[in-house]
Parts: C-alpha cells; structure tokens; sequence
C-alpha cells in the first residue's frame, strides 16, 4: 500500500463503521421483504445511496409506478445536485477518474472530500480522492452483502425493523435543524406532507407534497439578515 | 417478488440518483456563478425534504388504537432524546429501532 492509500484508507475508517452498520440493515430489510440476496450487491454497486436504497425496498414491494419511482428519488436525492457544485473545482484535473469520483459522491464521501488535505502532495490527490471514493464503496457493498446473507441464514422476528429509515431521518433532520439559520423550510416540508397525507391519503400523497413544497421554496422571499 | 418492473424501477433510481451527482458538472462546467434560484433551493430544499421524509416514514401511524401510534411515537421521542444528547447518528438509530421492535413484537 503506498503512502496515499493508507492516508486515504485512515480518513475513510469512520465512514467504514457507518457504512458497515447502516448497508447491514439495509440487506437484513431487503431479505425481510422477500427479495433475494443478490439484489443487495446489485444494488447498492449501480444505486449506491444510503437513505435512498432504503426507501427503494418500500417503493419496490409496494409495486409504486416508475414515476412514483423517478420523483421519489428526484426528491430524496436533489441534495446530490448542490454536492457537485462544491466538488466542481476539487475535481478538475483527476482525468479518467472523474466521472467515478462524481458518481460515488455520497453524502459521507462529500463529507470526507470537503476536508482539506494540505499533507497530500497536489499530485497525489487524484488518487486520493479516488481511494475515498473506492473505499467508501466496497464498504457499502460488503455492508448490505453482509447484512442480507445474514437475513437468509438466521431467522428472526424482523418485525418493526423499517423504524430504522425513520430513525435515520429523524436524526438527519436535527442535524440539519441544528445547523440552519431559518426553520422555514422544515417546518413548511413537515406541514405540507401532512396536509398532503390527510388530504389525498397514504397511496397518493407523496406527488402533491413534492410539487407544493417546490413551489412555496420557489416563490418564498427570504428575510434579508443583519448581522 | 423480482419481475421485470423490479428492474425497471432499479434502473430508474439509479440513473436518476446518477444524473442528479453528474448534474451539477455537465451545467456549471467552465462558469463562474450558480443561477440564484439554484442556489436558494441548494440551502432550502434538503431541510424540507427530510422533514418530508420524517412524515412518510410515519404515514402508517393512525389513532384508532393505542398500538397504532405509541410504539412509532415511543421510537421516535428516544431516537431524537438520544440524537440530541449525545450526538451519535449510529447509536441513535440502533437504539431507535430496538426500541421499536421489541415494542412492536412484545408490548404491543
């Protein structure tokens, strides 16, 4: 292992533990459910996204439409869109492995790209940020590999176990409560999908709350802070 | 349980979840600023679409019987109790849904 590898695999160690623990749950959720344990691999080498897999289980035994489908994971995953922006710079010049490094861009890779790395020297950074990338990946594999072998060998009451997207979400939520100025936006998006689920019902509701909470942060007008 | 529309809809999610990573580098190549419209949504958007989240995982809590609402309510109040204090997403999450199950398959 070179010099660059082993910094590279350091960095990634928390993101292991994580991926190891969350990837397992996903396999133990998606053999729960009736699917095989060669969906795991195959999803998570092409999908490759932590909540969104998740979710993918309810949308793929519930038979959900593939517009249901494409929207869902429009929604869940926008803030992929805005991880790019910030990588647009760090990217430029990693050649041929540019187009791995932005199609692994995760939230937890995101979060360990965004990290400055003043003791990798300028050359080695492609291959840096490719390790992160690589690593990070093969973790996540292995994880919900793992977790859905285990899920077809011991048998056990997995009742109850989808709280576990739940629980992820809720502590998204106070993540990103905690580090926003305004709480507009979450209590807006809570208000709104419960209205929706009131009003349209549970197989219908998640279209309309979408739509609506894009329009109202689209025509919201932000208060001009001082100071 | 795996048919075709199974891999439709895996491929659906995949290149959507792909476009939405490339995205950003196929439209902002070689310039300067961001569109602002882009940009507020960039801020705004991910706290409403994990609220959004939070209330669709809940969309099978119903108040007709006890059972239908304390065991997610439970759950939840010790996963964000957790999340707060002690600031660990694996802890509270594992903790969370243990919570839940065993509620779930013993209690309830």
């Amino acid at each position: 292992m070179t010099t660059t590898t082993r910094q590279a695999f350091v960095a990634t160690i928390p993101v292991m533990t994580g991926y190891l623990a969350l990837g397992f749950g996903f396999g133990i959720m998606l053999k729960a459910s009736g699917f095989p344990v060669w969906l795991a691999p195959v999803m998570s080498i092409t999908m490759y996204a932590g909540a969104m897999q998740y979710v993918a289980v309810g949308l793929l035994s519930s038979g959900a439409s593939l517009l249901t489908v494409g929207l869902t994971t429009f929604l869940v995953n926008a803030r992929h869109l805005f991880y790019g922006i910030s990588m647009l710079d760090k990217f430029k010049g990693t050649g041929k492995r540019t187009p791995y490094l932005i199609f692994a861009l995760t939230d937890e890779t995101y979060s360990l790209l965004c990290q400055e790395t003043p003791h990798i020297p300028l050359t080695e950074r492609k291959h840096y940020y490719f390790c992160i990338c690589f690593f990070n990946h093969c973790y996540w594999i292995t994880g919900c590999t793992l977790g859905a072998v285990t899920g077809s060998l011991v048998s056990f009451n997995s009742q109850g176990i989808d709280f576990v997207l739940t629980a992820l979400f809720i502590t998204i939520f106070i993540e990103q409560w905690r580090s926003a100025g305004k709480h507009y936006p979450a209590i807006m998006g809570a208000a709104v999908t419960a209205a929706s689920l009131v009003l349209c019902g549970r197989e219908n509701f998640m279209i309309p709350a979408m739509v609506a909470i894009l329009l109202l942060l689209c025509i919201h007008k932000e208060e001009v802070s001082h100071g | 349980m795996v048919n075709a529309h199974t891999f439709y809809a895996i491929a659906v999610m995949a290149l959507i979840t792909a476009l939405l990573r490339f995205l950003p580098f196929l439209i902002f190549k070689g310039k300067a600023s961001t569109p602002p419209i882009v940009e507020k949504l960039g801020r705004l958007l991910p706290s409403a679409v994990i609220a959004m989240l939070v209330v669709y995982c809940l969309k099978d809590v119903h108040f007709s019987t006890t059972a239908g609402y304390l065991p997610a309510l439970m759950a939840s109040l010790l996963t964000g109790a957790l999340h707060v204090w002690k600031r660990n997403t694996l802890l509270s999450v594992i903790s969370g849904t243990v919570c839940y199950m065993l509620l779930v398959q013993f209690v309830f």
